[in-house]
Parts: C-alpha cells; structure tokens; sequence
C-alpha cells in the first residue's frame, strides 16, 4: 500500500578520505524499499557525510552505491539527485524565491512543467505540509518549524525514490521539533524509503526498521531499533547512549 | 568686503556660468550620461565574467581573473585612460577608420569598472551560504544552474550598494576622458566647463560643472542608502505563530 514509486538504497564498503583524515572507513548501509533507516552517533563520526556521499555530493574514493540493485556511480550524478530527496540542517531554503518558487523551481527547470502545472504541484505539496497559506510569503518570514517543513515539501515535489534527512530538527526550537517529526513519521509509514541522520532518540526507535550507529567512520552496531536500544553489544554504543538517553 | 567679492566673481559669475549651462545640457549631460550607462553596462557584464572566473575550479581561469584585476584595479585610472586611449586608438583606426576617440574611452571606463565589479561580485557570490549551492545541486540542478538560478541572485543582491557606488565613481571618472581630446560634440559636462573656464578666464562654469555632477551622485548616494536599508530590514511582513495550528503528522505517537 505504498504511497511512493521509492526504491532499494544501498551503500556497500564506502570509503573517503580528506587529505589525511579518513572520514568514511568502508560503510556499508542497507535500506530496504518501504523502509526507514536511521543513523546515530557522536558528532564528527561522519554520519551526514555519508548522506552526501550516497547522493554523489561529495564522490566516494571507493566502494559502490546501489539503487535497485544497479550501481549509480557511473550516472549523471544531477540526475541521480533529482530520485534522491534531501533535507539539511539548516533547512536551506532560497531566500530570494517565495516558498512557491523555492518548490516550483526545480519542477519547471528539471521537469520542464509548465509554470502553472510547476506552481500547482507546489501548492499541492504545500497543502501536504499544511502551509499552503504561506505560498507568497519569503521563508525568512516563516519559523524554523515551517522552513523545514517547506523543505521536506520541496525535496517531496521532485517525486524522490528515497528521502535523506540530515539532522533535519537540530536547528529547530524545541516547540517546532514534533511537527517536522510528525511529518517525517507519516512519510515513512507512506511507505516512502529513508535515511535518517539524527539525535533524536525517540524517532529512532519508534519510527526508523533499522538503527545504524556510527563512529569515528565506520558502523559500529546496526540492527532492529529495539535491539539498538535496549540490548546494544559494544561498549561504544552503550557510552553513546548512556550519554545521550 | 574686497575678499568676498572676489570670491563671489570667481565663483558665482552668473554670466559665465548662464552661457555655459545650455551647453551642459545639450552637450555635456548627454555624452557623460552616455560614456557612464555604457561603461556601466559593459563593466559589469565582464565584472560577471570576471568573478565567475575567479571561483571557478579551473586554475587558469582563476588566474587569469586575478592578473586581470590586480592590474587593472592597482593602476590610476588616468593612467589606465591615456594608455588605452593613445595605445589602442591607432590600431582602431586602421581598423575601423574611425579617428574618434570616444570609443576608447568608454573602452578604458569597461576595463576599470570591470575589474572593481568582478571583485564586488565575487565577494557577493562567496559571502552566499555553502549550503545553498548544496540544497540546490541536492534538487539535481547542475553547477552552472545553481549558480546562475541560487547562488549568482542572491550574491548580486547582497552587493547592490557597492555595485551603484561603483556607478557613482564612474560618472566621476569618465570626467577624465577630456585627456584624449574629444570633439565638440563629444564633450562631456567636466570638459565643457573646463573649456568655459579657459576662455573665460572665471571658474564659475566650474561650479555649474560640479552641480551637475552633484545632482547626478547624490541621488544615486541615497538610492545606495535606501537599498541598503531595505536589504538590511528586508519588506515587513506579519509573523503568526501558527506551528501549532496547522494540523500534521497524525504519526507523531506511533
């Protein structure tokens, strides 16, 4: 009953380096089609940077990055985006177009729509996320809340296969934190494929299928989020979450 | 007063300045709107170009940029002026067979302004957050889409006040072009009045020179400041807290 066309992402022994810091030391990240994936872990141990790697932000110096079964390494990276949603931190909205234009962009340049259908699409979207009432308005004009939730709207619009969200409530006030989570919750049981960077514990374990946790570059503890969280074997793991719960 | 009077003649003779005016307007007003517009646009076209080349990834282009600027920004424009207008001018001519010289002057205000605009505008292109090209390459725009549709608007935004201040350094500078020997019809307002003066042998055209020319910056000096009053409050809108209101995410509890 799934509500996207999402597909299968998979990320095998990733590897990268920035000059002399290796940052990803051979990653390996399966997620399902349908299914959320989520990732923990202190900071610096290289979690978003894997996100950007897996959408060919920053190219890995080995290993391979699968979307149904089929290596994507050899594509046109711009075309891979456009079946990868992503939605950052700091919401990374265009401060100069109205929340409309920020999401009918990329439908009329890269989908080639007609600037009513683009403009209709995005209202439609943003009907989805509730803030239709502020089409006209410029996000600097919006809460956190709301930017994010424009951002998940615009990432949506380009009908993605699967949703990456990095930290995507770490900038928010913590009133504003349920709402973008509620949201991301109901994409996920849509049935639409996810990667999840984040601290917020709760979400991972009510609504992520699996649990990654990294550190220091490489994946430390993976697995269903109750074993995650109530059984964790590695001591690295039982510090993080001692630390952070 | 003996002092005040004399001032007062030399300055505020309203003979001299009243036979130079009509002139100004007829004359000199055009050609230094002219030399300055399409200095002005030409400036900061190459400033475009200029600037893009200066981040680019290729190290050519970047150097390229830099050599560009750093000589052309560190010479005096009169320099910059006689150089281009007295050097290339010939070779135009046995080109073109035009022994006009009002070409290489707006060539030479181009190449000036150009180079301060590529620096304006690149300094505009960087100060953009990183992750606006990120958001935006992540859509799956290429560079050069993000960079003319994100990254370039709001870069040029930033730096509107500059960028009309170097407009307004133009119209000062293309008073220098006299120093190629313009024909009477291609004087501009510095020019006409200079030459008033000399004949004359009173500085009052001087002085209708200079209202001239303040009535053209002056405005412009306040557009800048009104520019960058409205760039720093930005267009009021109302804020409703209204996070709550809209009805979301019935996963929350799940």
């Amino acid at each position: 009953m799934s509500e996207f066309a999402s597909g299968t992402l998979s990320a095998k022994n990733i590897h990268l380096s920035f000059g002399s810091n290796h940052v990803l030391r051979g990653i390996d990240l399966h997620v399902p089609q349908g299914t959320t994936a989520s990732v923990i872990g202190p900071s610096g141990s290289g979690k978003s940077t894997l996100l950007r790697v897996m959408n060919r932000l920053i190219e890995p110096d080995q290993g391979d990055i699968l979307l149904d079964g089929r290596s994507v390494l050899k594509d046109n990276p711009d075309e891979l985006r456009r079946r990868i949603g992503m939605v950052f931190q700091q919401f990374n909205l265009f401060p100069h177009k109205t929340v409309e234009e920020n999401i009918s962009l990329a439908l009329r340049k890269l989908r080639k729509l007609s600037k009513e259908e683009a403009r209709s699409q995005a209202l439609e979207q943003l009907d989805l996320v509730g803030l239709k009432h502020k089409a006209e308005s410029r996000p600097a004009n919006l809460s956190g809340g709301q930017q994010q939730r424009v951002a998940i709207a615009r990432a949506l619009a380009m009908k993605p296969e699967v949703m990456f969200f990095d930290e995507a409530t770490s900038a928010l006030d913590p009133e504003l934190v349920k709402g973008v989570l509620s949201l991301m919750a109901d994409l996920a049981k849509g049935g639409m494929t996810m990667v999840v960077v984040t601290h917020e514990m709760g979400f991972s374990r009510n609504v992520s299928d699996t649990v990654t946790f990294m550190d220091a570059g490489v994946v430390v503890e993976s697995g269903p989020p109750e074993q995650i969280f109530t059984a964790p074997r590695t001591d690295r793991l039982q510090g993080f979450l001692s630390d952070v719960l | 007063m003996d002092i005040l009077k004399q001032l007062a003649d030399t300055f505020l003779d309203w003979k001299a300045m009243g036979e130079v005016i009509p002139k100004m307007f007829a004359v000199g007003l055009p050609n230094t709107l002219v030399l300055a517009i399409i200095s002005g646009i030409i400036g900061t076209a190459l400033g475009m170009l200029l600037a893009l080349m200066g981040i680019s990834r290729n190290a050519a282009a970047r150097w390229i940029a830099r050599v560009y600027t750093d000589i052309l920004r560190g010479l005096p424009p009169v320099l910059t002026i006689l150089v281009i207008g007295f050097g290339f001018g010939p070779i135009v001519r046995e080109f073109t067979g035009s022994t006009s010289p009002y070409p290489m002057a707006v060539a030479a205000l181009s190449l000036m302004s150009g180079a301060y605009i590529g620096e304006i505008f690149r300094s505009g292109i960087q100060s953009v957050d990183k992750g606006q090209l990120e958001a935006s390459r992540a859509l799956g725009f290429g560079y050069g889409a993000s960079m003319r549709l994100v990254v370039v608007p709001q870069g040029i935004r930033r730096v509107l006040p500059a960028l009309v201040n170097q407009f307004i350094a133009l119209i000062k500078e293309s008073s220098l072009v006299f120093l190629l020997g313009l024909l009477a019809s291609e004087r501009e307002i510095f020019q006409i009045g200079k030459d008033a003066a000399a004949t004359t042998g009173n500085l009052s055209p001087y002085v209708a020179a200079a209202v001239f020319y303040l009535a053209l910056t002056i405005p412009l000096t306040h557009f800048v400041n009104w520019i960058d009053a409205r760039l720093r409050t930005g267009r009021p809108e109302k804020k409703e807290p209204d996070e709550a209101a809209a009805v979301v995410g019935k996963g929350a509890q799940a």
